[in-house]
């Protein structure tokens, strides 16, 4: 059977509206202007620096959401 | 022959001499037929959740990367921390998109991207090109994997090219006898030393520098952050943000990432993953910052380093600022993590572009090879890109490696279109996407020729305004466009619908 993956009816994998949670992520990680910047500080760490790494485990923990949300335990 | 660190050369000879062993003896592990294809290049598809995280972290973080970013912040400052943004941007896209590539890849016995897109619209020529870009696009970073392990043998003070040569031929013996399964399990062992050494590292060295506070106040203000646009300009912010998300776009396209996705147990395993491995960007981020440290402990001006420089340029940095910091027996064990973080992205390289090899060429345009040739073959090639890298690196000079590397990013990229599109619609036409990774690898490398191969950014002049774009990123961006504009075309006059062997419910 030769189908189209858009095929209307063809079954999906229900996508979470929690989705929306990537791209809080695209936009925190990407918005550059807003912190390249020095202050404040933290354990001397300029913004800069401890913000991207700050992002790293939040990001971590919205995909982690996202993945409970559409785990159905199979696979 | 003398050796300046005795103790830390022992040290790191006893590591690798470690992970050698295991390489040979990975093969009996969870044994099976490694005569099988799908066993030797594939691991069998049943890594779980805490193997796949052990070996995608450590494919897509390489030894290169762990000399190559902090040298990057230590000479040219505040951009080189992209490589964080990237790393926690590519894994939505991780999420979203390849999980659909396991499922239709083990529904029809894909071990390869470009096998995918190849059945997805039945065009040899498409895998064929897919696959080619993929092996163009490793083979340098095969080669900079071995300079990443060059240095730390230049840093130690072991002379010559011999010991480089022996290291890169049992890389090549261990792949051969156990495919797959050897990285997957000198994987741990990398991780659990660069982990131990990166923590290590953060905790030492700031206080001997009397903290970070004291260490970013000794970086120049202009290597501190990103300079502020001029006017009329996106300046190095949009440069910044296109580098990080191109190069997440990129990065699960490689072969090598993408044999690291397809060996794992299930489309949970990869979901998971994309939680879990963001572990490896704090690790990263930390390790990115040795690079400041190197400056503010004055290491480049020690006559003791000033030969390694010479030799190495920045790359040289993160070694100068261990064998500065820390004593003989730790200085091993960092060195030896750095040097095992190449083997393991260099050998799952090599068998990934075997893989390719094998089905998207071989078996395509040579003859149809049956199952057991098929493992012959691919074992054959992987130790040609392994001797290929090593030829490479010590033939050429290094800086071509790099800049190959640098193009490479830049072709994989094209790809993009054709597999990850691909998952979710049939709207685009095979010959189409074939013309369009054409036109997107010939633009991307005539914008850096432009820069004469030393900057990946390219700066566009729209509407007044100056907008600097990493070169991959507006490439794939024109790449998808002309895509999306020829595909309706090219159907209306022969449609390649029909020859689509995959079926939706192979995605969902």
């Amino acid at each position: 059977m030769k189908t189209d993956a858009s095929t209307p009816g063809a079954p999906r994998r229900r996508a979470s509206p929690l989705r929306i949670l990537f791209l809080v992520i695209f936009v925190a990680t990407l918005a550059v202007p807003f912190f390249n910047r020095v202050t404040p500080t933290l354990f001397g760490f300029p913004f800069f620096y401890w913000y991207q790494i700050a992002c790293v485990p939040v990001a971590s923990i919205l995909i982690f959401l996202v993945f409970r949300a559409e785990d159905n335990g199979a696979e | 022959m003398h050796l300046p660190y005795p103790i830390a050369t022992a040290v790191f000879l006893a590591l690798i001499a470690f992970v050698i062993i295991l390489g040979f003896t990975a093969g009996r592990w969870k044994s099976a037929d490694l005569h099988s294809i799908e066993e030797w290049g594939l691991g069998g598809r049943r890594f779980g959740t805490w193997i796949s995280w052990f070996l995608i972290g450590g494919d897509a973080y390489t030894a290169y990367t762990f000399i190559a970013i902090p040298a990057l912040i230590y000479g040219a400052g505040a951009v080189g921390f992209f490589a964080v943004p990237y790393t926690v941007v590519c894994y939505p896209i991780l999420y979203l998109v390849f999980p659909k590539l396991w499922k239709v890849a083990q529904k029809h016995g894909y071990i390869t991207g470009p096998e995918f897109v190849r059945g997805r619209y039945g065009n040899r020529w498409l895998g064929l090109a897919i696959g080619v870009t993929g092996i163009f696009a490793t083979m340098p970073y095969i080669a900079l994997q071995l300079i990443g392990m060059h240095t730390v043998i230049g840093a130690l003070g072991i002379p010559g090219h011999i010991p480089l040569a022996i290291a890169f031929l049992v890389l090549a013996a261990f792949t051969y006898t156990s495919g797959l399964r050897a990285p997957a399990m000198i994987s741990v062992v990398k991780d659990l030393l660069i982990y131990l050494t990166v923590i290590v590292a953060i905790i030492v060295i700031p206080a001997e520098l009397g903290g970070f506070g004291a260490i970013f106040a000794k970086i120049p203000p202009a290597k501190l952050l990103l300079p502020t646009p001029p006017a009329h300009s996106t300046g190095a912010y949009t440069g910044y943000a296109t580098l990080a998300f191109g190069s997440a776009m990129a990065l699960f396209l490689y072969p090598h990432t993408t044999t690291g996705i397809l060996s794992s147990s299930g489309p949970r395993v990869i979901r998971r993953n994309a939680a879990l491995l963001p572990a490896y960007t704090i690790m990263l981020g930390l390790l990115a910052l040795l690079g400041f440290m190197a400056v503010a402990s004055g290491v480049s001006t020690m006559p003791q380093f000033a030969d390694g420089f010479k030799r190495f340029g920045t790359s040289f940095s993160v070694p100068a600022l261990i064998l500065n910091a820390f004593p003989g027996w730790f200085v091993g064990v960092a060195f030896g993590a750095i040097a095992i973080g190449a083997l393991v992205p260099a050998a799952i390289m090599a068998i990934a572009s075997a893989n390719i090899f094998t089905r998207d060429i071989y078996s395509q345009f040579v003859t149809n090879a049956s199952a057991g040739s098929e493992t012959k073959i691919a074992k054959f090639f992987s130790i040609f890109m392994i001797i290929g890298a090593l030829v490479f690196i010590l033939v050429i000079p290094n800086t071509y490696a790099v800049q190959l590397q640098l193009v490479g990013g830049m072709w994989i990229i094209q790809t993009f279109p054709a597999i990850a599109f691909s998952f979710f619609t049939r709207f685009f036409n095979g010959w189409a996407l074939l013309i369009c990774l054409a036109v997107g690898i010939f633009t991307a490398t005539y914008l850096v020729t432009l820069n004469h191969f030393l900057g990946s950014l390219y700066f566009f002049h729209i509407l007044g305004w100056t907008i600097p774009s990493y070169i991959a990123f507006a490439t794939v961006i024109l790449n998808a466009v002309v895509a999306a504009i020829l595909s309706p075309i090219f159907n209306a006059i022969l449609s390649d619908r029909a020859q689509d062997e995959t079926t939706a419910l192979d995605y969902v």
